[in-house]
């Protein structure tokens, strides 16, 4: 018999019951909590008489709502009323319902995807779920997590499971190791440009090779992150030592004899050598190059040494008119060299890319140096309060404003605009978030996903560039 | 939730690919805190020529006028005709409940993503996946006739088209069952009580750590 994937050996510990119809019934370890698709799944419950089946298994914060700049007001700080009810709504449910709540005003709030793993709340071998697509970050650690949508956060509540089919396995082995300047934002962003944003739909991704095992937990979370902008909903990597001692001594991780039995376990969160996957695909990491987006769908980017792709190039029908409708709406003109376009604003934060290292890797960058005098604003967004204290004690704070960036208080910010930090109405921004949809940052804002440093050079430059130049 | 058996309406055309959930329902419309209204904004970026905002009434702002769905020809179109991988990006249920909302009950495409596919079934409606050609010939069809309709037959699985020709489709056992019926997924998960107990029982054995 064939050995079992990662996917596999935590889909099988999971299963409650066969229901004999294809789905099973997997049970849920952890389930996450924001502001914006908890509501009505709170409500669901109340309108049942329903509670929760296992309070101690959530744990809630508010993120996408939240202001990034002065917090002293609390809630009453958020102008938006409408923001400001839903952001009351989390505190009053979570605190009706008996959920943990890091609230706006607590140092250890933050965006989700950045506090879970933080707090230990993550652990290998767990089932994650939230209400968010980017759950699939929590895959770094050996996990099983993925978005659901509101009816299934209310559902988990309610029954600490989830109905669900198995996933088809692959494998995405990143080869060899990246040239210098190459991060993990590279790595994915390259990834999903050879897969396309519908090339993982219907899969678990593994992500694996001796590239991604150079990549630090931060590095890992940044590619599975982004799993789901290539269609998988969850992303996951084996576990490792680096995996372990991220965890060990986090507040929520296991303590004494239980972590000494946890680590066992653990030993065996990876796939087996003689697994089967589906589909595997095989990257070579040299080749990558720093990976910069030109259109309206993350599977569109180039490395910054190429030119705007030409839609004159593209045979396929339905592909070729996609090119000309984003070119459009970004008003770039094909053939133009990606090094030679500039933007309005820079963008440093998200799920994606606001832990520490990214924002050291930002800071190196701009240490120094000063933003050009085109960038309108540069926001440096750091993942949670805690990742902000840190940073600050590492002084990098100071590299940021002094160099003409902004400091701001951890949130999702302008990774999708649902606080007051957005774009204008065609203005260009650099960002490390996820997603360049159309007016993801704000209605008719252009955006191109990069990495920290990257979208660090470009701030100060005022246009990509290839920041070897910058860190030679 | 509503039960879906069959549906015979109107086929509004959508035909760009990768049409994500942010442009199914902007972000700002996600601060409410009801599953329901969300109708008014659905594709609200490429409906209207301002922006919207909740809260904002909708009846008198600018009409983009080349918008589909602000076509005459597709007024009360219940049935969507769209291109591969819809629905793709964020997890937000507010898509399903928008598209719902504005009266869409089967959403016709090569591919969907999968969060929003899931999404969909738990909201009453039928997401049909058929092959590439299947569709380009439904755009065709919708392009060349005014008032195109589909008949959709969830039991017996088919699309007849206006000639009578019909195609067949696929949908998983257990999604059909859920939405013949009209079925709440809680409440079929909670007659399972005791596997999830006994499931709890043997797994914090085994994994304490965990509980």
């Amino acid at each position: 018999m064939a050995g079992k994937t990662l996917y596999e050996k935590i889909w099988d510990q999971h299963v409650v019951r066969d229901n004999g119809d294809g789905t099973a019934l997997l049970y849920i370890d952890r389930q996450l909590v924001h502001e914006v698709t908890s509501p009505q799944a709170f409500e669901g419950l109340r309108l049942a008489g329903r509670k929760l089946w296992r309070v101690d298994a959530n744990l809630a914060t508010p993120d996408h709502n939240v202001p990034t700049t002065d917090r002293s007001k609390g809630i009453a700080g958020i102008e938006d009323p409408i923001s400001r009810l839903q952001v009351e709504t989390l505190d009053q449910n979570c605190a009706e319902f008996g959920v943990t709540e890091f609230k706006m005003d607590d140092i250890r709030q933050g965006i989700v995807h950045v506090i879970g793993p933080e707090q230990g709340a993550t652990l290998p071998g767990m089932t994650v779920v939230c209400g968010d697509s980017h759950t699939s970050t929590h895959g770094a650690f050996g996990a099983l997590a993925h978005g659901i949508g509101t009816s299934e956060v209310e559902h988990v509540m309610a029954t600490q499971t989830l109905v669900q089919s198995k996933s088809k396995t692959m494998l995405i082995s990143v080869n060899g190791e990246v040239n210098a300047g190459i991060t993990a934002k590279d790595i994915v962003l390259a990834i999903i440009g050879e897969t396309g944003t519908a090339g993982g739909t219907g899969y678990a991704i593994e992500f694996g090779g001796d590239a991604i095992k150079a990549l630090s937990m931060e590095g890992r979370m940044t590619v599975c992150n982004m799993a789901i902008e290539a269609g998988a909903r969850a992303g996951m990597v084996a576990v490792d030592q680096k995996t372990i001692d991220y965890v060990e001594g986090r507040p929520y991780a296991p303590k004494g004899e239980q972590w000494d039995l946890a680590v066992k376990a653990w030993a065996d969160l990876h796939s087996d050598a003689d697994a089967k996957f589906d589909e595997v695909i095989n990257i070579d990491a040299a080749s990558i190059k720093p990976q910069v987006t030109w259109g309206t769908s993350p599977e569109m980017v180039v490395g910054v040494d190429q030119k705007v792709p030409d839609p004159a190039n593209e045979k396929d029908d339905v592909k070729r008119e996609g090119m000309v409708t984003a070119l459009n709406y970004m008003g770039l003109t094909a053939n133009t060299p990606m090094n030679e376009i500039s933007v309005d604003k820079v963008f440093i934060g998200s799920c994606t890319n606001s832990r520490i290292e990214d924002m050291r890797a930002a800071a190196e960058v701009a240490k120094g140096r000063q933003v050009a005098s085109n960038i309108k604003l540069a926001l440096v967004v750091p993942g949670s309060g805690l990742i902000k204290k840190q940073a600050e004690e590492e002084g990098l704070d100071k590299i940021f404003t002094d160099a003409g960036f902004e400091w701001r208080e951890p949130g999702c910010s302008m990774c999708l605009a649902m606080n007051a930090d957005r774009l204008e109405p065609q203005e260009r921004c650099a960002s490390t978030s996820n997603r360049n949809f159309e007016g993801r940052q704000g209605q008719g804002g252009r955006t191109h996903l990069v990495s920290p440093a990257m979208a660090a050079a470009a701030a100060i430059k005022g246009h990509f560039v290839d920041v070897n130049e910058l860190i030679k | 939730m509503e039960k879906f058996t069959s549906l015979k309406a109107i086929v509004a055309p959508m035909d760009r690919p990768n049409v994500d959930t942010d442009a199914i329902i902007p972000k700002q419309f996600l601060k409410s805190i009801k599953r329901s209204g969300f109708g008014p904004n659905l594709f609200d970026e490429w409906r209207y020529l301002d922006h919207g905002e909740p809260g904002k009434d909708n009846s008198g702002r600018p009409l983009n006028e080349e918008f589909i769905l602000n076509q005459k020809r597709y007024n009360g179109a219940q049935i969507l005709i769209a291109r591969e991988n819809f629905g793709c990006g964020s997890s937000r249920e507010h898509a399903p409940w928008a598209l719902l909302d504005y009266g869409f009950q089967v959403i016709i495409a090569p591919s969907f993503a999968d969060i929003f596919y899931s999404n969909s079934f738990k909201n009453g409606i039928l997401l049909i996946k058929l092959d590439a050609d299947v569709i380009e010939q439904l755009f065709n069809d919708v392009a060349a006739n005014e008032g195109y309709e589909l008949a959709v037959d969830l039991e017996n699985q088919t699309i007849t088209k206006a000639d009578g020709s019909v195609i067949k489709f696929d949908v998983d056992e257990f999604r059909k069952h859920r939405l013949l019926n009209g079925l709440d997924d809680i409440g079929l998960t909670m007659q399972h009580v005791d596997d999830i107990k006994a499931y709890e029982q043997r797994r914090s054995a085994e994994a304490p750590w965990l509980f």
